[in-house]
């Protein structure tokens, strides 16, 4: 009799899946994570040592878009290649184009370098800007306000629990990023070359100065011309280092940097990029720590 | 050969020489809310317009289902939905012309659904008029074709990708012509008319170091099809009896080792298997009844300076057709104009 009574019970209840959650790279995973903490399912499409360019609409993946209550990612055309083909390979109606269940990070964000003209000759140039927004702190907090809203949206039941503990992780956040740009003031002015044009919002919000990029064009490799000219240019104005993202190529730094007589910095560039970037607050105290070791 | 005589246009070899290949026109994009149409037209070298695809695809069904419609390539095997610009190779594997025709656009319209489960399960049912090879275009209500397959797929760890799957195809037949010739040279008019059924298992792995395939990357990929005909046939208007039995596969692997560059290679087998046409024998239909295995291997490498370009040299040793070795060498190049493509796994 009691089973039967706990059967029904059971029964009864209105089941609540935890939200399921798609990001398409880990600094929208780790954000969806702070907000929803345990009520809500998060996985990352991209790893950190991926470059999100280039990756293929493959199977698990598909299966996790099929899954998804809601897909974040960044837009601007930087999963141009892929998150399209999820969406119509997925069966779901959810995270289609216009739909709650579709979130862009680009659209609550003003993006840097918009190009004037949209040309392939120019190499791989996003046409809405430039896409890799998440390395400045006020982009992550334009983003999490407009997160807060969608998830709430989507999964009524949870809103509170969204909206309070996005508060919670926003007066965090806000407080760390003066904290940030206080400990990082010493960085403003210095130049530094870099792999490709995916740190732009990092050294814009620091006040650093870009150099040059390894990269002879946006998404064509470094080439030893290219190379050789960079070196001839830092004769006449040195850089403070080479820096690249964790999922960037090593060696072309690595040359750049022996005969520049400069050192090469790595950059997590987003959660998981090094042992120490665990979430988007220690990713941003990894990256200030790693540029201020130049200092020393 | 396994009815490569019989199996409808684009299987000899690409023409001696300087020669232009297919140029492709893509238009895709959101219909409404709740569909996606997609449109790609061939233009042939021979001033011919192909519609390749011509579909519209449900956006808003959910539930893991999908609906298509129109023409469209169709989702059996693995190759059969990557478009030309985008193989490997700048030819089909032998079996894709032997038991597909190059490969199979189908008009109709197919169900899929995709269930919830974190490997990825696809079941499909395909149904359409049937009106290229392996089927023949006929004046009837119903379907000429159907199909059903399923795909599995996920990943091993960070840097291992796969997928596999199995499909079932089966066409009607009716006065599917072919051309063949007997043993003096002498052309011969053929026709087939009855029941064609494929079975075709595919399986890929991709491999990629943590899974970024920027610097090096490896692909290995395999389809074995099995298929039984059935039915009438007639050589030059004499009639007998058909039935056959045919296999065939290819196995391929492509390897990025640096980046732009990528090699390949891929081997191509049809089995003759077993195939009766009443009295008629090789003297009859030299390329048809001619007990014979074809292979091919091919070498290829390829500089693709972005991803919207690509040179390939490719060498192939054939030997498809019976007693002869055909060496080729091919030089191609394949440009891409205008919206980003989409990465098919």
């Amino acid at each position: 009799m009691r089973t039967l009574i706990a059967l029904l019970c059971l029964v009864a209840l209105p089941a609540h899946a935890d939200l399921t959650v798609l990001a398409c790279e880990p600094e929208w995973a780790a954000l969806a994570k702070e907000i929803g903490g345990d009520k809500v399912n998060v996985t990352s499409a991209t790893t950190a040592l991926q470059d999100p360019h280039r990756i293929e609409a493959r199977p698990s993946l598909i299966a996790r878009a099929r899954n998804a209550d809601l897909m974040v990612c960044t837009g601007a055309q930087l999963e141009i290649g892929w998150a399209p083909l999820l969406q119509s390979q997925s069966g779901n109606a959810k995270i289609q184009a216009g739909q709650p269940g579709y979130f862009e990070a680009a659209g609550v964000v003003s993006l840097l370098e918009r190009p004037t003209s949209v040309d392939r000759a120019q190499g791989d140039v996003h046409p809405a800007g430039n896409p890799h927004l998440h390395l400045n702190p006020r982009n992550i907090e334009r983003v999490a306000g407009a997160l807060i809203e969608r998830m709430g949206a989507i999964d009524a039941r949870e809103a509170p629990n969204y909206r309070s503990r996005g508060e919670a992780f926003l007066k965090r956040w806000r407080d760390a990023t003066v904290r940030w740009e206080k400990e990082g003031a010493p960085l403003k002015g210095m130049g530094v070359v870099t792999y490709h044009k995916n740190l732009t919002y990092l050294f814009a919000w620091l006040g650093m100065r870009e150099l040059g990029t390894l990269e002879p064009k946006p998404g064509l490799p470094p080439s030893t011309a290219h190379l050789t000219g960079l070196l001839e240019q830092l004769q006449r104005e040195p850089a403070k280092a080479v820096v690249r993202a964790a999922y960037n190529e090593p060696r072309a730094a690595e040359w750049l940097a022996e005969r520049a007589h400069i050192p090469v910095v790595v950059l997590p560039f987003t959660v998981g990029g090094t042992d120490q970037a665990k979430d988007l607050f220690t990713l941003y105290d990894d990256s200030l720590a790693r540029l201020l070791a130049l200092l020393k | 050969m396994p009815s490569s005589a019989n199996s409808g246009g684009e299987v000899a070899p690409a023409p001696r020489g300087f020669s232009l290949g297919e140029s492709e026109l893509v238009i895709s994009s959101n219909i409404d809310p709740y569909f996606r149409g997609q449109l790609v037209a061939s233009f042939t070298p021979d001033n011919q317009l192909e519609v390749e695809e011509a579909f519209f695809q449900t956006l808003a069904l959910g539930r893991g289902f999908t609906l298509k419609g129109g023409r469209f390539l169709s989702s059996v095997g693995y190759q059969n939905q990557i478009h030309q610009h985008a193989w490997d190779f700048q030819d089909a594997p032998l079996a894709y012309k032997a038991f597909l025709g190059g490969r199979l656009n189908d008009d109709g319209l197919q169900l899929k659904w995709l269930a919830p489960t974190e490997l990825l399960v696809e079941l499909g049912a395909e149904v359409g008029r049937g009106r290229n090879f392996p089927g023949s275009d006929a004046n009837r209500n119903g379907a000429g074709l159907w199909a059903l397959y399923g795909h599995v797929g996920g990943d091993l760890g960070e840097s291992t990708a796969w997928r596999s799957g199995l499909s079932y195809l089966r066409a009607s037949a009716s006065d599917r012509g072919f051309d063949d010739h007997d043993a003096g040279g002498n052309p011969v008019t053929g026709a087939f008319s009855g029941r064609s059924a494929l079975w075709i298992a595919d399986a890929i792995v991709k491999w990629a170091p943590r899974g970024d395939a920027t610097v090096t990357n490896l692909k290995l990929q395999g389809e074995y099809f099995r298929r039984s005909e059935s039915g009438d046939l007639t050589l030059n208007s004499r009639p007998a009896d058909y039935t056959s039995r045919q296999s065939g596969w290819y196995a391929q692997m492509v390897y990025q080792f640096m980046p732009r560059w990528r090699v390949g290679y891929r081997y191509d087998r049809l089995g003759y298997g077993s195939v009766s046409a009443g009295s008629f024998t090789s003297a009859d239909a030299s390329i048809l009844l001619t007990a014979h295995n074809p292979t091919r291997g091919s070498l290829m490498m390829d500089w693709s300076p972005t991803e919207f370009s690509r040179v390939r040299v490719q060498l192939a040793r054939d030997n498809s057709r019976a007693g002869v070795t055909d060496n080729q060498v091919l030089v191609q190049y394949i440009f891409s104009l205008g919206a980003h493509g989409a990465h098919t796994f």
